[in-house]
């Protein structure tokens, strides 16, 4: 197999993507998926904006409206989110460890078609009978009464898209603890690698739990089991305790990440090593812990009595502890640092407030007796949102800025960098800040529409014209991409001249099998201390030239992950009389992915070498 | 990492290890006895009628000592190289724990 | 990786599952794996806990009157046996002897089948007494938990069933050593799980 890359025809770079398992490549499809649905769930929320606009409003009815917020809530969660992050994660993971590809590659590709095939099953409930219906918390009294198809689709999209992310988070975990190049101690680690560790860890224990809460809901609805049916001995109260055990560590599965990516960002725009690197570690490994431990926290009005309450509380409150140490270790990276304000940077600077604030209204909500107020009313929506889009978000969109040379070779615009986050910041703050107050007046969340003169109007008017002004934002950044990939000026190395870890000190475009020569780690911010040293190669090497050992194409991931998706409808319309066809779809769907699990395990799948004399007269990756 | 680096094991050192295997193998033997001792114990004294609150956390333990025998012996936590994989299945223990702990005592009925 | 290397009990190595960085990285993502299925197994277990003995109004079925001691006696001895003879098995993939762990590996799936087999005889012979699992909260909880059990069961003889044969004319090397490896610990576990079924759906049911 020749190693050179040739100009490819549009069909090759298509059957390319399709049966790629390149970590870079597998990364530039989450990121086009993971925006995809981004937008989608924009789109969804824009639609809700508008329809809380003005009272009364009839823009969108009841029943509609409830599908725009669950779908919006779990597109935004579980398909727009996550799959961003395993992004920027599968793009600069391997090469901040300075590993050649991730543990498992096939895997990583069979990750995420799982994902999308879940996440397009989802969604095309909007046209097959009826998105979801009962929240992106589906609440199990709510959601067995509820006649359409849609919530079927919620928890047979969902269990396939868990799987691929259950399988990534692996994936990382075996990466990071093997993978690593000599030198690289866990505490020589960047922190984005440390943060992408825990949240891998959060994901293997708190996955399952859904995967089981999904599958009583799929039997109580499609197979007539009685989980949830009290009539028949069942308790709707074990849904809310699987979905938050979940639940709670998604969020810090979400912002552990975005953590990371903000202590890269500050330190390499301060110029300055990461203030408290050990503490940093020991905060985020505390936070995955803590987060465990904290679950009822979402259901203190439920009534599990005063002392389940009093333990939650508590441990919800500790958790703002490490939470505040990484909050001064980031105000202390940036003290007395050598600033540039890029782009990153900037997104980084807006997110310590905003961010501060949703953790504010976070231990607020902690202490029991006040979340009895605080509960199903706009006010837990506004913390919700300053945590998700104030820490996430921010850090989604400063990552696309700051890893996009890394990941396409090209910067995006500065100027329309910083114009893009003065819109989204504005239009944020202007959106979601007005909510706390809209629900310390009573404004109950949830609802499709309100009385006029309640005082809210004016309250709702201001927040949908923020929501306007977060879209133009969005706009903005994709034609900020748009641009650019007409300009297509190629970024080179270290773009940023500042780059402290090595990712940065691979040549661009980064070469298929990542490092020529495994590098050797000398300390915290690798490339940092070889430049200091006056290394023009920006790296150490452990080893001489040797053969290379890569792992093939396939396509079988695809082929599983399809297999699935078909068997998802034969379940869904099994409950239906007059559709004696699902059954055999179900049986083919199935057979389809086992037949392809079958195929992958018979044949004896080696990979290729890439020989030394090749690796010696490529020019690194140069064109 | 490109190509496997075999090591032929001297005379000395195979008889060695076959030796080690041996007696290794001889420990697996008597492990397997001790854990349908522990079995036999349990069903027995459910059968026998003593006081629930006499044989229930009697059984777990012996459940317990069993599964640390399987993790331990047959598979292998007693020689080198398993620190990750105890880390990962103690943290999931733990995880159980709470959880099941939740489930008998907050979840209403 | 190059299969075409010829190994001797000599020059097989003592860890052949972490021999190559392949296998090193399949032992230990196994073992991850393992640790989520164990939380996937607690929630079962949780769930079961919370619903035991649930159902409409005046059902007639409980643990004390379904569950005989003797069939799960029997077939706790099939599992934990059969968790011996894949210890056996791997001895002899760790002594490079191919055609004793074949054979120690088809024991196991023997002993496996005959649990499986008492499993559907014991389900069958609850259905056929109106127990269901639509019938009541208890059933649907009790058939998943022991039915995952179950389904893990199938799912391990298949792995070992399709080892072999895919196997039988390779012989033993270190692309498939690792593979046999996992199958086992995968085996281990299924018996792990089946300790705390067995003392805690039944032996603690049994018990009032």
């Amino acid at each position: 197999m020749s190693s050179t890359a040739k100009k490819k025809g549009f069909g090759a770079t298509i059957w390319d993507y399709l049966t790629t398992v390149d970590h870079k490549k597998i990364a530039v499809l989450y990121l086009i998926a993971g925006t995809l649905f981004f937008v989608i769930g924009g789109i969804e929320a824009m639609l809700i904006r508008i329809q809380l606009a003005e009272p009364n409003n009839d823009f969108v009815s009841a029943g509609l409206f409830n599908e725009i917020i669950t779908m919006h809530g779990t597109t935004m969660i579980f398909l727009a989110a996550m799959p961003l992050l395993f992004a920027f994660m599968n793009a600069a993971v391997p090469l901040q460890i300075g590993a050649r590809d991730v543990a498992f590659p096939f895997l990583n590709s069979l990750g995420f078609w799982l994902f999308l095939f879940g996440g397009l099953f989802l969604n095309l409930s909007w046209f097959l009978g009826g998105a979801p219906d009962a929240g992106w918390t589906s609440y199990a009294s709510l959601s067995l009464a509820s006649p359409t198809h849609g919530i079927d689709f919620y928890a047979l999209g969902l269990q396939i898209s868990g799987a691929g992310t259950l399988i990534a988070g692996i994936n990382f975990l075996v990466t990071i603890i093997n993978m690593r190049a000599p030198g690289m101690t866990y505490m020589r680690m960047p922190l984005f690698t440390w943060t992408t560790f825990v949240a891998s860890a959060l994901i293997l224990f708190a996955f399952p739990p859904l995967t089981v809460g999904l599958f009583f809901m799929i039997f109580d609805r499609m197979f007539d089991a009685n989980f949830f049916d009290h009539l028949n001995g069942g308790n709707t109260i074990i849904w809310e305790h699987l979905f938050w055990i979940f639940g709670h560590p998604e969020v810090y599965i979400l912002v552990l990440p975005a953590f990371g990516l903000f202590s890269e960002i500050f330190a390499t725009f301060s110029r300055k090593r990461l203030f408290g690197y050990s503490s940093m570690v020991f905060a985020t490994i505390l936070i995955g812990f803590l987060g465990f431990m904290v679950w009822a926290h979402h259901m203190f009005t439920v009534g599990l009595g005063p002392t389940a309450n009093a333990i939650f509380a508590v441990a919800t409150m500790a958790i703002a502890v490490p939470t505040g140490m990484k909050v001064f270790n980031w105000l202390l990276t940036i003290w007395g640092g050598n600033i540039k304000v890029t782009t990153p940077m900037l997104y980084g600077l807006g997110f310590i407030p905003s961010f501060v604030a949703g953790g504010v209204t976070g231990v607020m909500q902690a202490s029991a007796p006040l979340d009895y107020q605080l509960h199903d009313s706009y006010f837990i929506v506004a913390h919700f949102h300053y945590v998700i889009v104030g820490g996430i978000v921010l850090a989604l969109f400063a990552a696309a800025h700051y890893y996009w040379p890394l990941m396409f070779n090209q910067m995006l615009n500065e100027t329309l960098g910083k114009i893009t986050f003065v819109f989204f910041f504005v239009g944020f703050h202007c959106t979601f800040f007005i909510q706390h107050f809209l629900g310390l007046m009573g404004m109950p969340r949830r609802v499709f529409t309100y009385q006029g003169d309640q005082g809210w109007d004016l309250f709702n008017y201001i927040s949908t014209i923020g929501a306007f002004l977060m879209a133009i934002g969005v706009i903005l950044l994709v034609v900020n991409v748009i641009i650019t990939a007409i300009k297509g000026e190629p970024a080179g190395r270290d773009p940023w001249k500042d780059g402290r870890t090595l990712e940065w000190a691979i040549p661009q475009p980064v070469p298929y099998y990542n490092f020529k020569q495994t590098p050797l780690v000398r300390g915290l911010d690798t490339f940092w201390i070889e430049k200091m040293e006056g290394n023009k190669e920006g790296m150490t090497y452990a080893e001489p030239i040797s053969d290379i050992h890569m792992p093939n194409n396939s396509f079988i991931p695809f082929m599983i992950s399809f297999g699935l998706f078909v068997a998802a409808f034969g379940a869904l319309y099994h409950q239906d009389a007059d559709k004696a066809w699902s059954l055999p779809v179900l049986i083919a769907g199935l057979a389809i992915t086992f037949l392809s699990m079958i195929v992958r395990s018979l044949k004896d799948d080696l990979g290729y070498h890439i020989h030394k004399e090749e690796l010696m007269n490529e020019k690194g990756g140069k064109k | 990492m490109s190509h496997d680096v075999t090591h032929t094991r001297t005379q000395q050192e195979y008889e060695y290890d076959r030796k080690r295997a041996n007696l290794g193998m001889r420990n697996q033997v008597t492990v397997f006895a001790l854990m349908i001792f522990l079995t036999f114990i349990a069903f027995a004294s459910v059968q026998a009628g003593m006081s629930a609150y006499l044989v229930a956390p009697l059984i777990l333990l012996f459940a317990a000592v069993q599964v640390a025998l399987q993790l331990y012996y047959f598979m292998h936590w007693s020689e080198k190289g398993h620190g990750m994989a105890q880390f990962f299945m103690y943290s999931a223990a733990f995880i159980a724990f709470t959880m099941i702990l939740a489930f008998i005592t907050i979840i209403w009925w | 990786m190059d299969l075409k290397t010829k190994f001797t009990p000599q020059s097989w190595p003592a860890h052949p599952e972490n021999a190559t960085l392949e296998g090193k990285n399949k032992t230990l993502g196994f073992w991850i794996f393992l640790g989520g299925e164990t939380v996937l197994f607690a929630t079962l277990f949780a769930t079961f806990l919370a619903l035991k003995n649930k159902g409409p109004n005046g059902m007639e079925f409980s643990t004390q009157s379904l569950f005989e001691l003797p069939l799960a006696f029997i077939m706790t001895m099939l599992l934990l046996t059969s968790s011996l003879t894949s210890v056996y098995a791997m001895y002899h993939m760790k002594n490079h002897n191919f055609k004793a762990m074949q054979a120690w590996i088809a024991v196991t799936v023997v002993l496996g089948l005959g649990f499986l087999g008492l499993e559907i005889y014991e389900f069958y012979h609850y259905v056929h007494l109106g127990f269901t699992f639509t019938q009541s909260a208890f059933g649907s909880s009790f058939y998943t938990l022991v039915g995952t059990h179950g389904l893990h069961v199938i799912i391990g003889l298949a792995w070992f069933i399709l080892l072999m044969l895919r196997n039988s004319k390779r012989g033993l090397n270190l692309y498939n050593a690792p593979k046999y490896y996992l199958a086992s610990l995968y085996w281990h576990f299924i018996d792990v799980v089946w300790v705390f079924i067995f003392t805690v759906v039944y032996l603690m049911g049994v018990l009032d």
